[in-house]
């Protein structure tokens, strides 16, 4: 870890174990005493959060494997024994399924905060890079569990998604056999998918242990942008984000309690409480909802391999992301211009999120059928998520180079602790301070 | 260098040739990763197909079942497998469109086999992502695939929507009369 450590052995016993083992120092440098800048948001919460989120589901899905039959004539069935007959079956089930859509609710948020504070610019590449292979492990993990309880949602999920593979030129078909271990997705398919999503969580946890690793070596970015210059700009984590990262994540939890005891099924789709049948597809397949968009994005293309390819793409922008923007100013706050463009980058993946739950042909204006223009009805959910792909992939590959180059940042504050200092309110007794100006 | 004794001379300028011990260096280095790519191998293979499920891969199928204008969808190697028994329009339909502009050309001739134009058997799966098309539905009367829009024709070939190639044909002979065998 960076910097120089402060941690004193009390005991003898600590001595002795700080000499042979100093895992008690990497705690307490990691933990208690780390510098963080002091003008931290709650939008800073969600690391925290997403730890608390990985460990809840690395616990329930341990239970829940316990009890699960990983075979396609039990799988279901034995879904539907943890539910009935398990004790506190439904209760951990629940907080598993529930759970890893408050894993992605957290890490959405937790992205669109470094993209905002620019907390992927220099020197925090590598700690940005590391949390786009937590997220696409993430994918890998949520894609393979969701296919388990064989319900018609999980096995004709599982068909479309190795099927993109298929599209891969010469090798494609080749590729889904091997991933299915079989001529269609069955039941040598079900039990790697288990293997796997019981491995991937702790890849994930180790990556995790990568990215704060990188984090302390780097430190927090924080809202401003500008890097920390003194210990004044700082204040040890514990007790200062302990009890702020506490109290975010007792929020958080009450809306995981609500989801978990008041509506369990919400996020979920009710055709998957249908076993799988190989041979009928349901009417409408949607992924779940952390997926939409680039569900959207797949079908906005009407090329097969071009719209798998633009659906990884539109993963790969965010890896390459740190050589793409070209501003040396890392916040928006001081980038007005950046800002107004990050809001409908935000407003434009919850566009596509929209579009990719809905059927490509469903009319975005419900009653106006006449929009036509050139063969193309732009009054239909393909148009919508064309168009919004389109601002998407701009954003990375247009907006974000050029904008660095053309626009006039606002002045940035020489250090964090400047305009704390500086503000009036903030002066000495007795200074003019003219409370009269003040709202 | 090969009159190079060993340790007279360890480091050589560079540009010479390599010394004896710079050929165990990669002698070493070439097994160490054929040995790791060779032991790979086997941990990659055993997700392919194993042998007993390549072993159940053919079916037999009674078509005196099926009456004209009706479909059949069995399962076979883990695929529905669409068994149609066409009706004379249906076929009618399909030679017409022979040559229509197509994305994935075919006529109806090779599409069934010789002398058997009222049977027609595809793999129902999707050649977009894999979803079962609805029988009977789409513009072209011969199958629908509801997941994204797939519009198939009465020989099982690609008329609109995002599909690349037409519903594929597996191999199978006809036992007799009225036995086929798929796979």
């Amino acid at each position: 870890m960076s910097g120089h450590s402060t941690y004193e052995p009390k005991s003898g016993v600590e001595k002795w174990l700080d000499t042979r083992l100093p895992i008690v120092r990497l705690a307490y440098d990691s933990l208690v005493d780390f510098p963080t800048p002091k003008n931290l948001n709650y939008w800073y919460t969600f690391g925290g959060i997403l730890a608390l989120c990985l460990g809840i589901q690395i616990v329930t899905g341990i239970v829940l494997a316990m009890h699960y039959v990983p075979h396609v004539d039990m799988a279901f069935n034995s879904v539907e024994r943890i539910m009935r007959d398990v004790n506190y079956g439904w209760l951990v089930r629940y907080m598993h399924a529930n759970g890893a859509s408050m894993f992605f609710i957290a890490v959405y948020v937790h992205m669109f905060r470094g993209l905002y504070y620019g907390s992927y610019k220099a020197p925090r590449e590598v700690l940005w890079i590391l949390g786009c292979v937590i997220y696409l492990l993430m994918m890998a993990t949520a894609f393979m569990g969701y296919v388990l309880p064989w319900g018609q949602m999980s096995f004709h999920g599982a068909v479309v998604i190795t099927n993109l593979f298929g599209a891969l030129p010469i090798v494609g078909q080749s590729i889904t056999t091997w991933l299915w271990g079989g001529f269609a997705v069955d039941d040598p398919t079900l039990n790697r998918f288990f293997s796997l999503h019981y491995l991937l969580p702790f890849m994930i946890a180790g990556v995790v242990i990568l990215h704060i690793w990188a984090l302390h070596v780097v430190g927090n970015n924080n809202p401003t942008g500008v890097s920390v210059q003194s210990k004044e700009d700082t204040v040890p984590f514990h007790p200062y984000y302990t009890v702020k990262d506490g109290f975010a994540i007792s929020v958080f939890l009450l809306m995981f309690a609500a989801f978990v005891f008041f509506n369990p099924n919400a996020l979920g789709d009710a055709v998957n409480y249908v076993p799988a049948n190989p041979l009928v597809t349901p009417a409408h397949i949607v992924p779940e909802w952390y997926f939409l968009p680039f569900y959207a994005i797949l079908r906005a293309v009407p090329d097969k391999l071009m719209g798998v390819l633009m659906m990884f793409g539109a993963i790969a922008m965010l890896f390459i992301l740190p050589w793409l923007d070209t501003s040396k100013v890392r916040s928006m706050r001081y980038r007005p211009t950046a800002k107004l463009y990050f809001f409908i980058f935000v407003l434009a993946c919850l566009v596509l999120g929209f579009c990719g739950g809905k059927l490509p042909d469903a009319h975005v204006i419900p009653g106006l059928t006449t929009f036509q223009l050139l063969d193309a009805d732009l009054n239909s959910m393909v148009w919508l998520s064309r168009f919004a792909a389109a601002y998407y992939f701009s954003y990375f590959l247009i907006i974000l180079p050029v904008l660095g180059l053309t626009e006039v940042p606002l002045a940035q504050p020489l250090s964090i602790s400047a305009p704390v200092l500086s503000h009036p309110a903030k002066a000495p007794v007795g200074a003019a301070a003219s409370p009269e100006k003040r709202g | 260098m090969a009159d190079t004794v060993v340790g007279a001379n360890p480091e050589h300028a560079a540009g010479e040739d390599p010394n004896r011990r710079d050929f165990i260096h990669i002698a070493a280095g070439v097994a160490a990763v054929g040995a790791v790519a060779g032991l790979a191998w086997p941990f990659i293979d055993q997700m392919n197909p194993a042998g007993d499920t390549l072993a159940l891969a053919s079916v037999e199928f009674d078509l005196t079942k099926v009456e004209a204008g009706q479909s059949v969808t069995i399962k076979w190697r883990g695929k529905p497998l669409f068994i149609r028994h066409r009706t004379g329009a249906e076929i009618a339909s399909a030679i017409k469109d022979d040559h229509a502009a197509l994305r994935d050309p075919q006529t109806d001739e090779v599409r069934h086999k010789p002398g058997k134009a009222e049977w027609l058997i595809l793999v129902g799966t999707c050649t977009h992502l894999g979803c079962v098309p609805t029988f009977g539905g789409g513009d072209y009367g011969g199958w629908f695939c509801p997941c994204h829009g797939s519009h198939y024709d009465t020989s099982g070939r690609i008329r609109k929507g995002p599909a690349p190639k037409n519903l594929a044909v597996p191999d199978y002979a006809f036992l007799s009369d009225t036995k086929v065998k798929v796979g």
